[in-house]
């Protein structure tokens, strides 16, 4: 009999927790669905919902930890003022960390999609994080709108949720090749890391490139020594060299290239825009010219330099604009009254409207329209905005 | 596969396969080393190198050098060799530091309770962790690279050969990492205390019974391992010129793989494997290309083993005359 009873009551417990659980997530989704439900702007202004939250996932620390703070600050920004203009709306980024790697990203995504509160996301930060991500929100119809991914195969995938903010690759690399022919290149030594983003780039470099593309090689970025690739570029002797890849290893190798006597013009995408490559890099940096699809941190709108000063305590930073017009569209979707993911989504594809980085308009693919390439050179250890690659 | 740029670049490649071949030798003695007395792969011995590559650069840091910025920090050829022989010394002193502690806390006292080799094991690779971690955790810049101010004007060459470029960084790297080898076979082979670590690396029990005392010769050889660490920590941030947290990891394996390649436990093996490593990885990524080079560097151990079990020269600490 007694044991009968511990049964009982081990059986009831599970029963409850069961239950509690069942409650909450319901309760949850309800609350999401009422808030969406209930959403209303006031005569006053001021938006009314709750339990509503932005997701970001990128990275936030390791070796390209600088790029993923940039996007949060320059969302938070946003979402700060937004918070601010509408006391019944509080609006919160809920910060995932997948140190710019795909394999860390992935179950980070799953938590992602399975927080009810997330209606829409604010990344994945890099590319080979958003191919490998990107079946997951789709699947869960969350909405993303990346600031930073520019691999130009993302966008043919056919994914209904996938956004991006700033040109692809495909744009930015006839804008470097382009800057090549401007400043009279002859033979061009173009490498890469063999990453999604760095080997995408610098593939369409070398075709872009043709002829004029002399000589190639692909680093570890892991390695002890890129001596190998450095003096390939030596032995062939080359005017300019073309980097496909990130700042961290960007920087060791300019060193080791002027190291090696290498007197070829350095140039790099948006991954090597960074303050953080001057840092490591010294002197060796100088005269480096790097082109990004993102605006140039000194380009940026007065009014946002200086509430992002004001803010932060620095000046805004590669892909802290392009974060903020992500967030800008979200919270339009949101005081438009879309607070479910597939409204989000839907209110993405009919958005049309100035963002500061540019006139914010999706294609039916999820690109952005226009095709932008500025480019940014090293000069006196500063990063000096050049304008748009003509 | 690219043979033109195999031809042009073999002479350049070889150089540069040489210092890092030397880096390459200077960390496997560690390994070596505590293998041959212990019988142990002591994983830690990669972290202990990272924390060699701090020491170097906090010592420029408190002298306020900061050639990052172009201008030459030092104003005559005394105060050059003075600096560098600074950090050498520090990056030793704290490499050295950190073996001899690691010993203490991670393994003697298992020896102490005659653990399982297995869990010797463990304890290498959690020390190796937990030394990366507080680095990352703890650091000014956490997992982010710190970029190291070049203290020699790294871009001088001293001579070529077949027309390639030797530079001084290299040179030095090079020149240092054969001269560190030097002193220590004369050590082990010419000193009191060398017969000790051959005594204890041929048979630790008979060692004890003729009098030796292992424990302390435990301790030097971690020391002595510290040291050599230290030591190439220095000269590799002479021409690598940055750091971070897990720096020592890739090299640490492939030091590692240096020493088994050389044959672990023998001190010249440790050089044979750590310079045919290098070389062998600059020529194979010259012929296939950058991407390639782990791919040959251990096609090339395997293929060595298969023929040389124990390695290129055996294994044999104890046995070896130097």
């Amino acid at each position: 009999m007694r044991k009968f009873t511990t049964a009982t009551a081990l059986l009831a417990g599970v029963a409850l927790i069961a239950a509690g659980c069942g409650d909450d997530d319901s309760a949850s989704g309800a609350t999401t669905t009422k808030a969406g439900a209930t959403t209303v702007k006031p005569a006053g202004g001021g938006v009314k919902c709750s339990g509503i939250a932005l997701g970001f996932l990128g990275a936030l620390t390791g070796d390209a930890g600088a790029l993923g703070q940039n996007m949060v600050d320059g969302a938070q920004l946003k979402v700060d003022e937004f918070n601010k203009a509408n006391p019944d709306c509080k609006i919160e980024i809920k910060k995932f960390d997948s140190q710019g790697a795909p394999d860390k990203a992935t179950p980070l995504a799953d938590s992602i999609v399975q927080d009810k509160s997330i209606v829409a996301l604010i990344g994945p930060g890099f590319s080979g994080e958003t191919k490998a991500t990107m079946p997951k929100f789709e699947a869960a119809t969350l909405p993303m709108i990346t600031p930073g991914a520019t691999n130009a195969k993302l966008q043919t995938n056919g994914w209904k949720t996938f956004h991006r903010i700033l040109a692809n690759d495909d744009k930015q690399a006839p804008g470097v090749v382009k800057l090549l022919k401007s400043k009279g290149a002859k033979a061009v030594g173009v490498i890469d890391d063999g990453s999604e983003y760095g080997k995408g780039l610098a593939d369409t470099v070398r075709k872009e490139l043709g002829a004029l593309a002399t000589s190639s090689d692909a680093i570890d970025p892991k390695a002890a020594d890129y001596g190998a690739a450095v003096n390939k570029m030596k032995a062939a002797n080359v005017d300019y060299v073309f980097y496909g890849g990130y700042y961290a290893e960007a920087a060791k190798l300019v060193k080791q290239l002027r190291a090696a006597g290498v007197k070829a013009v350095f140039v790099a995408g948006d991954g090597v825009l960074d303050e953080a490559f001057i840092k490591n890099a010294g002197s060796d940096a100088e005269g480096s010219l790097l082109t990004a699809t993102g605006l140039p941190p000194d380009a940026t709108p007065k009014a946002f330099a200086d509430a992002y000063q004001a803010a932060y305590k620095k000046p805004p930073a590669l892909y802290s604009p392009e974060a903020y017009d992500v967030a800008t569209v979200f919270l339009d979707a949101i005081a438009a009254g879309k607070v479910t993911r597939a409204d989000i989504n839907a209110f993405i594809a009919t958005y049309d409207k100035p963002g500061i980085t540019k006139q914010l308009k999706f294609l039916p693919d999820g690109e952005i329209a226009g095709d932008a390439v500025y480019f940014t050179a090293v000069e006196g250890g500063k990063l000096v905005g050049k304008g748009i690659i003509k | 596969m690219d043979w033109n740029n195999f031809v042009d670049t073999f002479w350049q490649n070889t150089m540069n396969g040489l210092s890092l071949g030397a880096i390459y030798a200077l960390i496997a003695l560690g390994y070596t080393l505590v293998y041959g007395v212990l019988r142990l792969i002591n994983f830690a011995h990669s972290e202990i190198f990272m924390l060699g590559c701090f020491g170097s650069f906090a010592t420029l840091w408190a002298l306020g050098i900061d050639r990052i910025n172009g201008d030459n920090p030092y104003k005559s050829g005394v105060e050059l060799i003075g600096i560098l022989a600074l950090c050498l010394v520090v990056s030793m002193a704290i490499s050295a530091t950190a073996a001899v502690t690691l010993e203490r806390i991670a393994y003697r006292p298992l020896r102490k309770r005659n653990a399982p080799r297995l869990v010797f094991l463990i304890s290498a690779i959690g020390a190796s962790f937990a030394i990366a971690e507080a680095v990352a955790l703890f650091g000014a810049k956490g997992r982010e690279e710190y970029g190291l101010p070049f203290v020699l004007n790294e871009k001088d060459v001293l001579f070529t050969v077949f027309g390639a470029d030797m530079t001084n960084v290299r040179f030095i790297a090079i020149v240092g990492a054969v001269v560190m080898m030097v002193l220590l076979t004369t050590f082990v082979s010419r000193t009191r205390t060398g017969r000790g670590i051959r005594a204890v690396a041929q048979d630790a029990e008979t060692a004890r019974l003729m009098g030796v005392n292992t424990d302390r010769i435990i301790f030097i050889t971690f020391l002595l391992g510290g040291l050599m660490a230290g030591g190439a920590a220095f000269l590799f941030e002479l021409f690598r010129g940055a750091a971070r947290y897990d720096t020592g990891f890739v090299l640490g394996v492939k030091s590692f793989t240096a020493a088994v390649l050389g044959g672990i436990g023998n001190i010249k093996g440790a050089l044979l494997g750590g310079i045919t490593l290098g070389v062998v990885e600059l020529w194979g990524a010259g012929l296939f290309g950058g991407r390639w080079t782990d791919v040959i560097a251990f096609v090339v151990l395997v293929s060595v083993l298969m023929f040389r079990p124990s390695g290129l020269l055996g294994e044999t600490l104890g046995r070896a005359r130097a």
